[in-house]
């Protein structure tokens, strides 16, 4: 039984992806039936490159799904070169982790209150600074039309998860040695971490490198919030498309869908040539040695922009708290002129219901992927089969694939499955998105297990069950809850998955807030966020609290 | 709210020969007694696809919703929806996969171009809305729009539910009454005297659209075209002025005309953030209610322009595979009775105007629709002036299709 955990785990992964790749891409080309989709041409493509604004559209794509890579890679690396020289930032780690908990849509929310020209930051200065009464006009703050608010939004999240990666990494790579040596040929420590840890570390987070590139480029909820709207990204495009008046609009939909996916490999098979001639420089930068200022300079600006952003991340959160309790809120007013609790009250009970089946599918699509992931870990522990790191990539694949270029057809294989708009449907969908992070949660954890102490139990006659019930779990509680608390959030973030498995039947926060996030009541938004929120962040708080309460009588695991 | 796991019941074997039989009758010649109905509909499920871009409008199905189960009980299931559009691809992604029964979409808030689709498609349902009890109330003389949507018959295919009329919402402590632009022309004059301060939702929402059709109808050298479908020749003829204004008048829109609001309600939200000082909305109590919420202030107020605005009627439809018709029409039938057309039209509510003929009810149904002395912002029936029908859907899908060709970058 064992010994197939890896195949029923890719399987449930990558069945479905591939059954939605064949729906999504016959579609494109003209097929489906049933709106007399018989014969295969190029009509959907040409509906596709005649739609007003769509070269505006793929240029946004590419722009502002480049540009949030580079910067979230840069602010990341920035981030981990000054943890070690700079001790403010240490204590950012925590702030990481409330960014990295929330879905993104809470944080886009929160951003754009913060920087519209009504927004946060406009009140903190006016009118005293700024002579504004009313909210100026012609300010281009979010939803500009270069995208940058985009950028920022999806930074917010992607630069936590690129820091949270490489310290990860870290592990694998004797950084002390390193850093150690690099110091003692007279560099600075950021610049030493910059030149002699990150080439070391790099290969290995590669791949969260392009599920962020894949992620920037295809996002929906932040889209819909951040991204100018005339035209939006393609990835928005192609999910309005598909939810059409008109039917015929489902080819070119599906084309835009595989046009997204042809983007996003496009783009991950360009950074990974373009990696080729920039080692090479880079090699040869480092080998010179020296001080290099300009590089010192931009690593510290990477490193305060990082900071800025955590600090941003933070004030958006508050705002969505701040804005569930407002009563009359009026420019130029920095806090609400009156305080109203009723909205809790009177939505309060749908709200709370909707929470709990938010907090159902998460709980389950993260106990299934615990479930997969340890019994293929544990199956690899016990010599059955390659580790899991060459395959690791089929783990990553679901990352990598743009989510917009397979869940249609995800949509009419479960129609003809009889199982949209179920529970389980969306449990599933929402597990090809969780299991690969819970996964990589556990994976490291799990293979520098002490080999000691299961040699010990061992000997003491326990066989490899026992072993892995009393030794491996319990020693492992702590990694496994934070896996769990990882794959739970990961399933409250999902919005286009809930979207096109739950057949718009299943409503979680995040498919309530990115519908209301243009709505008639920010305070209504507001309190979806905040509970958006909540839920992730109870749940890492379980899992940090839980080993030191199960753990009472025995101190050292109860670290 | 939350969804309950909701096996595709299959349909007992009686009930679908039953329902063949009423499928395949000649239309409305063998209704079945409203009792049957009734009986059938006890323990169902209304999974009822509807908008939700407004709160009041939730929490009104959300009552709905319980009463129906109090009273019929039936469950309504509100199925929120960005643009009606989704719940039309999802029965079409139904018939798609061959599930000609047991559908997911039960009911769906409808009108215009989506019920058009719909019936082209064969994807209703019907006849139905004759049949049902409460119709005897609705009003098909003065309010045409009750049986022909957006110049379209409804047929008995779709359910009138409630009416909405285009005003203009604006804070009387910052606009006098006398400065109000009363017309398109004018309204392109008071924009370039407060530039940035005016918005449309983006043309892709029925608003956004429904504003331009507005504009139209008033720079039109001959709005009676507009309720045949539009063609190549009356098309480009009829939307040269329109376009004319637009251009003059989009530079001067919130955020230089490049970005529009999602929809209708976000546009309070932009007036409550102080960025637009005149917004259109599609129900008259608009004001009223935001004021009650909090979102606006006490001074805010709604206007018609000279001309009259444009109106219709929201409907209900049924998809032609539905998995639970009966409740789905004893939900329809209870959205006619007076009781709820009182409730809907209630500004504490939703303010939205009934579509019965108040003059068919008894004198204590009557009483229910009497106007509470205290009720501020909403505008007497005099102040709403007169309701011009819907264009064919046809023109509406020309002019978002026009719209982006034009300005779309």
């Amino acid at each position: 039984m064992l010994r197939l955990a890896p195949a029923i785990t890719l399987s449930l992964l990558l069945i479905p992806l591939l059954a939605g790749l064949i729906g999504t891409i016959l579609p494109a080309f003209g097929y489906l039936e049933a709106i007399g989709g018989t014969a295969l041409g190029l009509d959907g493509w040409r509906v596709l490159f005649a739609a007003p604004g769509i070269e505006r559209a793929v240029w946004l794509t590419l722009a502002s799904g480049l540009l949030a890579t580079l910067l979230s890679l840069l602010l990341a690396a920035g981030f981990c070169a000054a943890m070690a020289e700079r001790p403010a930032f240490p204590r950012l780690r925590s702030a990481l982790a409330l960014l990295l908990a929330s879905p993104p849509s809470t944080m886009a929310l929160g951003f754009a209150f913060l920087v519209m020209p009504s927004g946060w930051l406009v009140r903190l200065v006016s009118p005293w600074l700024t002579g504004w009464d009313r909210p100026p006009v012609g300010l281009a703050t979010v939803q500009d039309p270069l995208g940058l608010s985009f950028v920022a939004g999806l930074l917010l999240k992607e630069v936590p998860y690129l820091v949270l990666m490489t310290m990860a990494a870290s592990a694998q790579v004797p950084v002390a040695r390193t850093m150690a040596a690099a110091c003692a040929l007279g560099q600075p420590p950021a610049l030493a971490w910059v030149k002699t840890v990150f080439p070391q570390i790099y290969p290995q987070i590669r791949l969260p490198v392009f599920a962020v590139m894949a992620f920037s480029l295809s996002a929906v909820d932040v889209a819909m919030i951040l991204a100018p709207g005339q035209p939006p990204p393609l990835a928005v495009i192609a999910t309005r498309w598909f939810a059409d008046a008109d039917l015929q609009r489902y080819f070119p939909a599906a084309a835009a869908a595989v046009l997204q996916l042809v983007i996003v490999l496009g783009a991950i098979l360009v950074w990974r040539l373009a990696e080729i001639p920039l080692g090479w420089l880079g090699r040869r930068w480092i080998e010179r040695g020296g001080t290099s200022p300009v590089a010192a300079f931009v690593v510290r600006r990477a490193a305060d922009l990082a900071a800025l952003l955590v600090g941003l991340g933070l004030l958006a959160l508050a705002a969505m708290g701040v804005w569930s309790i407002a009563g009359i809120w009026r420019f130029p007013d920095l806090l609400p002129a009156e305080w109203r609790f009723g909205l809790w009250l009177r939505e309060g009970g749908p709200v709370l219901a909707t929470a709990g089946t938010t907090a159902i599918i998460g709980i389950a699509s993260a106990a299934l992927a615990l479930v997969l992931a340890l019994a293929c870990l544990e199956n690899e522990a016990r010599g059955g089969g390659r580790p899991a790191t060459r395959s690791l990539w089929l783990l990553y694949l679901p990352l990598l694939v743009p989510q917009i270029g397979f869940l249609f057809g995800v949509q009419v294989a479960l129609i003809r499955l009889d199982l949209d708009g179920t529970l389980v449907a969306v449990v599933w969908v929402h597990a090809i998105f969780v299991v690969p992070y819970v996964f990589l949660s556990l994976a490291d954890p799990f293979r520098a297990l002490d080999r000691r102490q299961i040699a010990a139990a061992a000997a003491l006659g326990a066989g490899p069950c026992r072993i892995f019930l009393a030794v491996k779990l319990p020693i492992l509680l702590r990694p496994i809850l934070i896996a769990a608390a990882v794959g739970f959030a990961v399933s409250v973030g999902q919005y286009l998955p809930t979207l096109f498995a739950g057949a718009g039947r299943i409503v979680t926060l995040t498919t309530e807030a990115v519908t209301l996030a243009g709505g008639a009541d920010r305070r209504l938004v507001g309190m979806l966020a905040v509970l958006q929120a909540s839920l992730p962040l109870a749940g890492y708080g379980l899992a940090l609290a839980a080993p030191a309460l199960l753990y009472r009588n025995r101190r050292d695991l109860a670290r | 709210m939350t969804s309950r796991r909701s096996p595709i019941v299959r349909h007992a074997l009686g009930l679908a020969v039953a329902l063949a039989a009423l499928i395949g009758s000649p239309s409305g010649s063998q209704a079945r007694e409203w009792n049957e109905v009734l009986a059938e509909a006890r323990g169902q499920t209304v999974y009822f696809n509807a908008w939700a871009g407004d709160p009041q409008t939730n929490a009104f199905i959300a009552w709905v919703g319980e009463e129906a189960e109090e009273r019929f009980g039936v469950e309504v299931e509100h199925v929120k929806l960005t643009d009606t559009a989704e719940a039309v691809a999802r029965v079409l992604a139904e018939k798609s996969a061959g599930r000609d029964q047991g559908g997911s979409v039960d009911l769906v808030w409808i009108n215009g171009a989506n019920f058009l689709a719909m019936r082209q498609q064969d994807l209703l349902f019907g006849p139905f809305a004759q049949d049902l009890p409460n119709w005897r109330y609705v009003d098909t003389t003065n309010k045409p729009s009750n049986v022909i949507d957006f110049t379209v018959p409804t047929e008995g295919y779709e359910s009138p539910w409630h009416m909405a009329q285009i005003v203009y919402v604006y804070d009387s402590a910052r606009i006098a009454a006398y400065d109000l632009p009363r017309s398109m022309p004018a309204m392109l004059e008071w924009v370039k005297e407060n530039p940035g301060r005016l918005t449309h939702p983006t043309v892709r929402d029925f608003l956004g659209a429904t504003f331009l059709k507005q504009a139209l109808y008033e720079l039109a050298p001959d709005p009676a075209v507009l309720q045949e479908p539009a063609t190549d020749a009356t098309f480009a003829a009829t939307v040269e002025p329109l376009w004319a204004w637009y251009d003059a008048l989009r530079p001067h829109l919130w955020r230089g005309g490049r970005e529009f609001p999602a929809n209708g309600p976000a546009q309070r939200q932009l007036m409550s953030d102080g960025e637009i000082e005149l917004y259109a909305a599609f129900n008259p109590a608009e004001a009223a209610v935001a004021i009650r919420l909090g979102t606006l202030p006490r001074t805010a107020r709604v206007y018609v322009p000279d001309g009259g605005t444009i109106g219709n009627t929201s409907f209900v439809a049924i998809p032609y595979n539905a998995a639970h018709k009966e409740a789905a029409m004893v939900v329809a039938d209870f959205l006619l009775s007076p009781e709820v057309q009182a409730r809907a039209q209630d500004p504490e509510q939703l303010g939205n105007f009934t579509v019965l003929d108040l003059a068919k009810l008894d004198p204590a149904q009557q009483a229910l629709f009497e106007r509470p002395a205290d009720a501020v912002a909403v505008p007497t029936n005099q102040e709403m002036g007169s309701m011009l029908l819907e264009p064919h859907p046809s023109w509406m899908t020309r002019i978002v299709e026009a719209w982006e060709q034009r300005y779309l970058p």
